[in-house]
């Protein structure tokens, strides 16, 4: 309006490209408050390092070797299942734990076993002792000499526990490793947790937002629903559920999905009842922005702080709850390598304390861990940190 | 100049105060000393932000913990920064006391009067309830609340935000304190009733003989009721002295300038022959009050009641009244922000009667700034994200590029450097961020915009360069401006034609010029003495 008309088209600085994750100069100082808390920022890396781990466990523990070499072939038998007929045997599947076949393709060619040579579900039949059988390394010499002395044949005069496979956490009462079971049954419960809390959280914003922003009957009316259906007992719901609906992963993630989105929508609803009188919400409705807009783009920001406060809460419960309902009875199906099943297996071989003691450590460690990282989340969003 | 020989109530020598965060040292309070004598007023002034209250709170040591304190501050002959917290303690809330800003805040809302009063005598050794209560009752007829004895089971939420302020007072006076802190004890409260609480300060000054410190940013408050005053500014003492000659002749270049900072010139004149932009006749805004199982509606809230009005382009109506009296309220309605009744005409078309939809484009013409620079730029969006969003509304066709440039263009209008449009709101002050706000306003080229206290949260001397800006703006680009204030000062500055507000009715309305010269009603006399003298005229 006033000025030459060359000089508009030096107004605007140019767009300064961000690289992929555009940081605000806010988010930028959570960023550095959730790193400076080092109990926090520890806790993140150890998790994420067990989590990646346990993704990880198919070539970290299988009963299967990574790669195999076989009569000028190469074979990926963790990820493509060979007939035993391959390598000379009947067998649909091909069982690499048996000698028969391990010599066949040792004679052949060569293959690259896991760290640990089991699966969850691998049964070791050449245990030292009946299952359950404690971790190797506690056993002597004398225990281990019989199936010490079934594998090797005889270039071996003293037979003791270094020759045998080891278990290093022993075996459950049907002997399969330990180890192995962790491994998977901590991705197991992680990925439940992690998919029950965000399918979870996105319903309870979801539902916290409409209700929050619209107010009036439609929320009068959601809320009474939500009361009486918080009110129902979970628990026995669950479980008459279960007793008629085979559970497997995803028919019990439906079944605590039904229950578990409740807990976010009153702590969205608030912030939303919060903010929705913010100035800067009403001079965007001023602006003659769209209900949608102003949601997305003004209070769910508002809102994510308290979600991501909460998340790791909810995904600790999560957790809990597919554990408790494993360590029931009524989890997951026989066989599926679960933390809550292990505590149970404790439970009744109260001889074999390795068990409890086991999923007690890995699950006080993993929730722990999460709670470590959920509380600094928290303190790293706190406002009266975050704005100065 | 405040040295005597006399031995002075409280004297700071060299007191600083400074905070430790993340190994990081801010000086608050930099080596400042004063001193005030028995009986006397001496006055804090300077802009927020200056270190006015930090100094007061650490006198009686109620800062934060990881507040650092050195130097002396003598109070008679004790040291109140080396005491030990037990002897801090009988002189805090005996002998010193203090008021706050916010009634609303400062008094317990689940406790009655009566507890809140006589905890403190308690906690100071009156033991038996019966006197307790005579002295609470005696102490609330001091300090002007009518009919004590019954009010003393009244919760504070039953009480106006004048009487409340007042129960505060009662609360400071109960020990009979030597001296008085007052922290911008009437900035929150309105006009009227803060030259009330003035009066009655000063009367209960000369009753108990107590000196006050009177912290405050508002330099008419100065001049009426302190009889010293020091000028602050980052921290320091720029300048002291008895008030008089600190006003007369002010030696501190800052004390100069915000002496002058009160917001000067004329409006622009209003043209009648000008397009009106919008009017409306007999708006009313009602809230039912809804009672019973069935949700009657019993009676009605008249937030707005049968407002008349006409902004013509170019020219600015100003709404002044007290908190309460419906401006905001009117604002809303006219901006169809809140559900009203009553024509509203707009640009020639009638849009009481548009839906949310049919809004959407006008809303290109009319905009609002808000009174809190802070709470109305969301922290999440850069400056451009904000300026720009109404853009991406109304004009969608833009491209990214040809957007930032509007932007820039408004930015620049409003007195910011383009180029730092990038940046967050965090990062620009209170009166750059109502530029922001103002910027937000003017990028759509409206033609009509309502300012809601658009100087409030702002100082003083910010105040009067956005009122320069807001009028500049308006001569040039001939807008309407509906200017809302309960600051007569702010909007003799600027408005032509004037509203007078009282409990959502017009009292009065006409020419700025005549109401200002010549106040008709009685109501309107009132808050001007108020506003302007702080002189408390008698009203129902």
């Amino acid at each position: 309006m006033v000025g030459p008309t060359t000089a508009s088209d030096q107004l605007a600085p140019p767009v300064v490209r961000t690289g992929w994750l555009k940081l605000t100069p806010l988010n930028k100082r959570r960023l550095a408050n959730f790193k400076a808390n080092k109990r926090g920022y520890w806790s993140f890396w150890i998790f994420m390092t067990l989590f990646v781990m346990s993704m990880l466990s198919n070539i970290l523990a299988n009963d299967r070797p990574i790669i195999a070499y076989y009569k000028g072939e190469i074979l990926f038998p963790v990820f493509i299942t060979y007939p035993e007929e391959k390598f000379g045997g009947f067998l649909a599947r091909t069982d690499y734990r048996d000698p028969t076949i391990e010599n066949e393709i040792k004679a052949q060619g060569w293959m690259i076993w896991p760290p640990v040579r089991y699966s969850y579900d691998t049964h070791n039949l050449d245990l030292p002792t009946p299952a359950p059988s404690p971790p190797t390394w506690m056993l002597s010499d004398r225990q281990c000499e019989a199936a010490a002395a079934k594998l090797n044949k005889s270039d071996h005069p003293n037979h003791g526990c270094a020759d045998i496979e080891w278990n290093w956490l022993g075996t459950d009462d049907q002997g399969r490793d330990v180890v192995a079971r962790l491994l998977y049954g901590f991705r197991l419960s992680v990925l439940f947790g992690l998919i029950l809390a965000t399918v979870s959280s996105i319903i309870g914003v979801a539902a916290g937002a409409v209700q929050g922003y619209f107010g009036g009957a439609v929320d009068l009316i959601f809320q009474r629903f939500i009361e009486i259906w918080s009110s129902l007992p979970q628990l026995y719901l669950l479980i008459i559920i279960s007793s008629f609906l085979t559970p497997g992963f995803f028919v019990l993630l439906g079944i605590l999905l039904l229950f578990s989105w409740v807990s976010l929508v009153h702590v969205v609803r608030a912030e939303f009842f919060r903010a929705r009188n913010f100035e800067y919400v009403n001079a965007a409705r001023a602006l003659g922005l769209s209900n949608y807009r102003i949601i997305m783009q003004h209070l769910l920001p508002n809102a994510t702080v308290a979600t991501l406060t909460f998340l790791p809460f909810i995904l600790n419960s999560s957790i809990t709850t597919l554990t408790s309902l494993d360590f029931l009875g009524f989890g997951l199906p026989p066989g599926s390598p679960s933390l809550g099943e292990l505590l149970l297996q404790g439970k009744s071989n109260l001889q074999a304390p390795w068990l409890a003691l086991t999923g007690f450590c890995i699950i006080a460690l993993m929730l722990a861990l999460l709670i470590f990282i959920g509380e600094s989340v928290r303190d790293a969003f706190d406002p009266r940190k975050s704005f100065e | 100049m405040t040295e005597s020989l006399t031995n002075p109530l409280l004297d700071v020598r060299d007191l600083s105060v400074s905070f430790s965060q993340n190994g990081r040292e801010t000086v608050a309070v930099n080596r400042i000393s004063f001193s005030i004598e028995a009986g006397k007023t001496l006055a804090l002034v300077g802009e927020s932000g200056s270190g006015k209250s930090i100094s007061a709170l650490s006198l009686v040591r109620l800062l934060p913990p990881g507040a650092k304190y050195s130097g002396e501050a003598y109070f008679s002959q004790e040291d109140l920064l080396k005491l030990d917290d037990e002897s801090l303690r009988k002189i805090r809330g005996a002998r010193i006391t203090m008021v706050f800003q916010e009634p609303m805040t400062s008094l317990n809302p689940l406790h009655t009067i009566e507890r809140q009063i006589s905890e403190i005598l308690e906690l100071h050794g009156l033991n038996q309830e019966s006197v307790r209560r005579a002295r609470v009752i005696e102490l609330l007829t001091e300090v002007g609340i009518p009919n004590p004895s019954a009010r003393l089971g009244a919760y504070p939420h039953q009480l106006s935000g004048g009487q409340r302020q007042r129960v505060m007072i009662a609360m400071a006076l109960a020990n009979k304190p030597d001296l008085l802190i007052a922290d911008e004890p009437t900035t929150a409260l309105d006009v009227t009733v803060q030259a009330q609480i003035l009066a009655l300060l000063e009367r209960l000054q000369k009753n108990y003989h107590m000196a006050i410190l009177f912290i405050t940013h508002d330099l008419g408050l100065v001049r009426r009721f302190a009889s010293h005053v020091c000028v602050m500014k980052k921290g320091e003492i720029v300048e002291k002295g008895d008030v008089i000659s600190v006003f007369s002749k002010p030696t501190h270049p800052y004390t100069k300038a915000l002496l002058s900072a009160e917001p000067k010139g004329l409006p622009l004149k209003e043209n009648e022959n000008a397009p009106i932009v919008i009017s409306a006749d007999n708006l009313r805004v009602w809230f039912p009050i809804k009672r019973g199982f069935m949700r009657r509606t019993v009676d009605h809230i008249k937030a707005v009641d049968g407002v008349t009005l006409k902004v013509h382009a170019g020219s600015t109506v100003g709404v002044v009244g007290e908190s309460g009296s419906g401006k905001t309220t009117l604002a809303l309605a006219l901006l169809r922000l809140i559900r009203s009744e009553g024509p509203i005409v707009f640009l020639g078309n009638n849009i009481d009667g548009a839906s949310v939809a049919d809004m959407r484009p006008i809303r290109r013409d009319m905009q609002i700034v808000f009174q809190d620079p802070y709470g109305s730029l969301s922290p999440r969006m850069s400056v451009a994200e904000i300026v720009a969003e109404g853009l991406t509304v109304q004009r969608p066709e833009l491209s990214l590029h040809e957007r930032r440039e509007i932007v820039g263009k408004a930015l620049k209008e409003t007195g910011l450097d383009p180029s730092t449009m990038d940046r967050y709101p965090h990062e620009f002050s209170g009166g750059q961020r109502q530029r922001i706000a103002i910027a937000r306003a003017i990028v759509l080229e409206p033609k009509f915009i309502v300012l809601d206290e658009p100087t409030s949260a702002l100082d003083m001397s910010v105040q009067a360069q956005i009122i320069d800006l807001l009028r500049d703006l308006q001569n040039r680009m001939s807008l309407a401006y509906l200017f809302i204030s309960h600051d007569l000062r702010v909007v003799k500055a600027l408005a032509a034609h004037l509203i007078v507000m009282r409990h959502g009715k017009v009292v009065e309305s006409g020419s700025a010029e005549e109401i200002f010269a010549n106040p008709k009603q009685e109501y309107t006399r009132a808050l001007f003495a108020a506003a302007f003298h702080n002189k408390v005229e008698p009203l129902d």
